[in-house]
């Protein structure tokens, strides 16, 4: 991105600067400047015309084609340590994180280990929003009855401020969450805590959940039904009372960018 | 009887839009009244609203654009003025739901209200007159547009009392436009308002792109076409291949919510991601369709006011074709993070920023033809000055957001919506306010007033970089878009100096009113007996201002590009004897009735009242068959006549 803006400005700032100067050198009213009022082409002109923006974007072509590989929000973080696999859900208006491997949950607050890559799949139960911490990285959308997928990493423990970045409706300027980056000992610790307090996530207590709401407070479930996330896609594209045909008449669930 | 219609749709516990809507109210009818009293209904029905003279088409184009860019620019502040005060603990002064339409609106209507008329008004009224012919060429349909234009607009204004208008922003992304979670007629103003002006707009589009390739002057070759022709050209082309994409992609939401289809669902096997990539695909030529024309003006002027050709017209003509071309395939730029892989969004990446070389070679172009040249700071070369300089930043930060890790950050950030606002104020309203002080004249026979002019484009310009440089900051500190309520108090001071930017292009707005105003009330000092009053180059400056009905008494013969700057030089004036009688399309009240029963029968669809809705459609339909089945479609116009029009015109000039 500053590469991208450097390039850009080594090109635009001249231009500024020239058309800024023209314009007042050549005013009708200066009797110093040279005009010749029927030069209307010169080839030598043209080709620099017509270079200088091409070379800029050849440049630029190249910065898109390696910053699109290396960036890209699928590609795995490498790292030391085995990656933290976190499911996304978003709902009206609130985000539902699912720890799959430890079989928790919270919501509108994300506690993630320092220094451990964080592998996400995102899906909304609703209509579609963006997930997106500013400060460590990429957004992704979350649609309804797709998966995608999001890989992420924080540097230092600290609280970032997370958000939907896609308009999603009436609650959506309250649809925020808190990225927690603790230490990894703090972490496992904070697992055991959620395992013993609070109530579990299963089917009724989503229902309830998922009902919209804005301006939630953070909570955490201590138990949550297995393969929440991927019944939570299969509802989602087959709609509501259709779930108990869904499977028979419905395409599978699509898989964004999988 | 009156389908979902009832007392409940008007909202009588919102007072701002009641209050709105009945300050509207009192202007209707003040100028209604007016109009009533004074005996004016037989002169505008014949003169104005029955017209298919391209020119008075043209003129009402624009008068709808300014009129919509009031409401929209109403939507600006309110919205402005919400996200500067409801900050942390504080709620603001509107309601989300109230909130929610206000941003849907402003977004639909400066784009196909307010854009597209007064770009479409100025191809009207110029294209015609550039390429030496007397009309477009198909008159009665150009009515049939402008009318139909004129319904959607109407039907949008109408949502502000009766019902709701959308909140699902203006590109209604699925499923919140669906009906599981838009239930009201909201979504049904927004399409049905679009679904009726996007047919206007695509009959313009065939209108113009067969009044350009079969209807020019003898002797103009494509290669001796006036630069805005061809941009012209460009947009209408691009207005055939994409508006039918934008009309069917509304067709299958409406299926959905009407017939309970899965298009766009999150059930049923829908795919909303459809959607997103069909209206891009129309929506990104869309933008083309906007700057294009605004291009094509800023050439015009640049040239005129620098006292030189155009430098390298063949490369602008070129890189207009490029343009439009390019257009087509950069549609994903729009939502990389949708989570396609990164070969795809690396090509759509590489493709967007390839846009900027046929865009840079235009810039270069324009400094060019300022190089050397003797500049005359008449107020539409200063929107050019100003649209070059500001439109080279909006380019910038374009082709940042094209870079997908950038993109990545800056998606839908405020960063996202101070871009496009950079390129379409710096582009395609500073070019349609250059073309409305560039062809005002021509239109009216005299010039509009200079310093309220000049205060008008400092307003804007600086009022644009006050409300905008904050938004671009704030959306890197990562401030999203279309939030009803700010979480983080430290953004205040930069949403108030946005808020004071708004301002000020209210000022410059206010000047432009005076400036009409002013220049009305002193027409007789600044009339314009030669035709030629910025010493023009291309055909519409070698008639009359304003130019008789048929524009040309004798059609200009063209022997290079710049044709009247040639025959200036050359000595040479357009033929002064021997007048023919000239066949000039009738006036057709058909655009008019049609779009009367146009807003009908989209008013009975949105609230479901069927049997009128097929009252509407049926006599709708009659009414362009009558229009199409008329023998009666010309009248002449004698070669006395013409020779005394014309005889007039000499003499008022000697």
């Amino acid at each position: 991105m500053i590469n991208s803006t450097a390039i850009m400005l080594v090109v635009v700032v001249p231009v500024i600067v020239a058309t800024l100067a023209f314009a007042w050198w050549y005013r009708a009213s200066n009797n110093h400047a040279v005009r010749d009022l029927d030069e209307s082409y010169e080839g030598r002109v043209e080709f620099v015309v017509w270079s200088i923006p091409a070379l800029t974007v050849i440049l630029l072509g190249g910065v898109i084609w390696l910053g699109s590989h290396q960036l890209d929000p699928r590609a795995p973080i490498p790292g030391k340590t085995r990656p933290l696999r976190v499911d996304v859900v978003a709902l009206n208006w609130k985000w539902l994180f699912i720890y799959p491997d430890h079989g928790v949950a919270a919501v509108n607050q994300l506690t993630i280990p320092a220094k451990t890559p964080v592998e996400f799949r995102l899906t909304s139960a609703t209509v579609m929003n963006s997930f997106f911490v500013p400060q460590l990285g990429s957004q992704i959308y979350t649609m309804g009855g797709m998966t995608t997928h999001l890989n992420l990493l924080a540097d230092a423990p600290g609280e970032y401020a997370g958000f939907s970045a896609n308009y999603s409706g009436e609650g959506f300027s309250w649809m925020r969450f808190v990225v927690k980056s603790v230490p990894a000992g703090d972490f496992s610790g904070w697992i055991e805590q959620t395992r013993e307090a609070g109530s579990a996530l299963d089917d009724s207590s989503y229902a309830e959940l998922a009902k919209p709401s804005k301006d939630v407070p953070p909570v955490t479930y201590r138990l949550v039904e297995p393969k929440l996330f991927e019944r939570i896609i299969d509802q989602t594209a087959s709609g509501p009372g259709n779930s108990a045909v869904g499977g028979a008449w419905c395409p599978p669930a699509r898989q964004a960018g999988g | 009887m009156l389908g979902r219609l009832s007392w409940a749709a008007i909202p009588f516990n919102e007072p701002l839009p009641l209050i709105t809507a009945a300050a509207i109210a009192v202007v209707i009818a003040a100028v209604l009244f007016t109009v009533t009293v004074k005996g004016w209904w037989p002169y505008l029905w014949r003169e104005w609203l029955t017209s298919v003279d391209h020119k008075r088409i043209g003129v009402m184009y624009v008068v709808l654009g300014l009129v919509m860019l009031l409401r929209g620019f109403s939507d600006a502040i309110m919205m402005r003025t919400q996200q500067a005060i409801a900050i942390g603990g504080a709620p603001g002064y509107l309601p989300p739901d109230h909130y929610d339409q206000i941003f849907s609106a402003h977004g639909t209507i400066m784009i196909f209200f307010v854009a597209m008329p007064l770009v479409i008004g100025l191809m009207n009224f110029a294209v015609p007159l550039q390429l030496g012919v007397r009309d477009v060429a198909f008159p009665v349909l150009n009515s049939v547009s402008l009318w139909l234009t004129a319904t959607g607009a109407l039907l949008i204004n109408v949502s502000l009392v009766i019902g709701n208008f959308a909140r699902t922003g203006w590109m209604g992304y699925p499923p919140l436009s669906e009906l599981a979670f838009s239930p009201d007629v909201g979504v049904d103003y927004y399409l049905w308002s679009l679904q009726i002006s996007g047919l206007g707009t695509l009959l313009t589009g065939i209108n113009f792109v067969t009044t350009i390739l079969k209807m020019r002057a003898p002797g103009m070759t494509y290669f001796r076409m006036p630069v805005f022709c061809w941009t012209a050209l460009a947009a209408n082309l691009l207005i055939v291949a994409a508006f039918p994409v934008l009309t069917a992609t509304f067709v299958m939401l409406l299926l959905d919510r009407y017939l309970g289809m899965h298009f766009f669902t999150n059930d049923g096997g829908g795919n909303q991601m459809m959607y997103v990539n069909l209206f891009w695909a129309w929506g990104h030529p869309e933008v083309y369709i906007l700057i294009l024309p605004a291009f094509g003006v800023f050439s015009e002027v640049v040239a005129t006011f620098s006292g030189k050709g155009l430098f390298s017209y063949r490369s602008m003509v070129w890189a207009t074709l490029g343009i439009c071309i390019l257009s087509f395939m950069v549609w994903l730029h729009h939502f990389f993070t949708m989570g396609a892989g990164a070969n795809v969004n690396a090509f759509f990446g590489i493709m967007s920023s390839i846009i900027a070389v046929p865009t840079g070679v235009k810039v270069f172009n324009w400094l060019f033809t300022m190089f050397r040249g003797r500049i005359v700071f008449r107020t539409p070369m200063l929107f050019a000055v100003g649209f070059i300089v500001t439109f080279v930043i909006g380019g910038l930060t374009g082709v940042l957001l094209a870079v997908p890790p950038a993109d990545f950050v800056l998606h839908n950030s405020t960063f996202l919506v101070a871009h496009f606002h950079n390129v379409i104020i710096g582009g395609v309203v500073f070019g349609a306010l250059a073309g409305i002080n560039y062809w005002f004249p021509k239109a009216f026979g005299f010039t509009l007033n200079e310093r309220l002019g000049h205060a008008s484009f400092w307003c804007w310009l600086i009022g644009f970089y006050l409300a905008f440089m904050p938004l671009y900051a704030l959306g890197l500190m990562g401030m999203t878009r279309r939030l009803e309520h700010i979480p983080e108090p430290s953004w205040q001071p930069l949403l108030l100096v946005a808020e004071a930017g708004a301002i000020v292009i209210f000022c410059g707005i206010l000047c432009q009113i005076a400036q009409l105003y002013v220049s009305i009330r002193t027409r007789q000092q600044h009339r314009d007996l030669t035709g030629d009053p910025w010493n023009g180059r291309t055909l519409e400056w070698s008639t009359a201002s304003p130019p008789p009905a048929y524009n040309y008494a004798v059609l200009p013969r063209v022997e290079t590009v710049d044709a009247f700057w040639q025959m200036k030089r050359a000595g040479r004036r357009a033929a002064e004897h021997a007048h023919e009688a000239i066949e000039m399309p009738r006036n057709s009240p058909a655009g008019f009735i049609t779009a009367f029963f146009a807003v009908v029968m989209g008013f009975s669809l949105i609230w479901q009242i069927w049997w009128l809705a097929i009252l509407g459609f049926l006599a709708a339909a009659t009414m362009v068959l009558i229009a199409g089945w008329s023998t009666e479609r010309e009248y002449a116009i004698s070669a006395a006549e013409v020779a005394q029009m014309e005889g007039g015109r000499l003499e008022q000039r000697a």
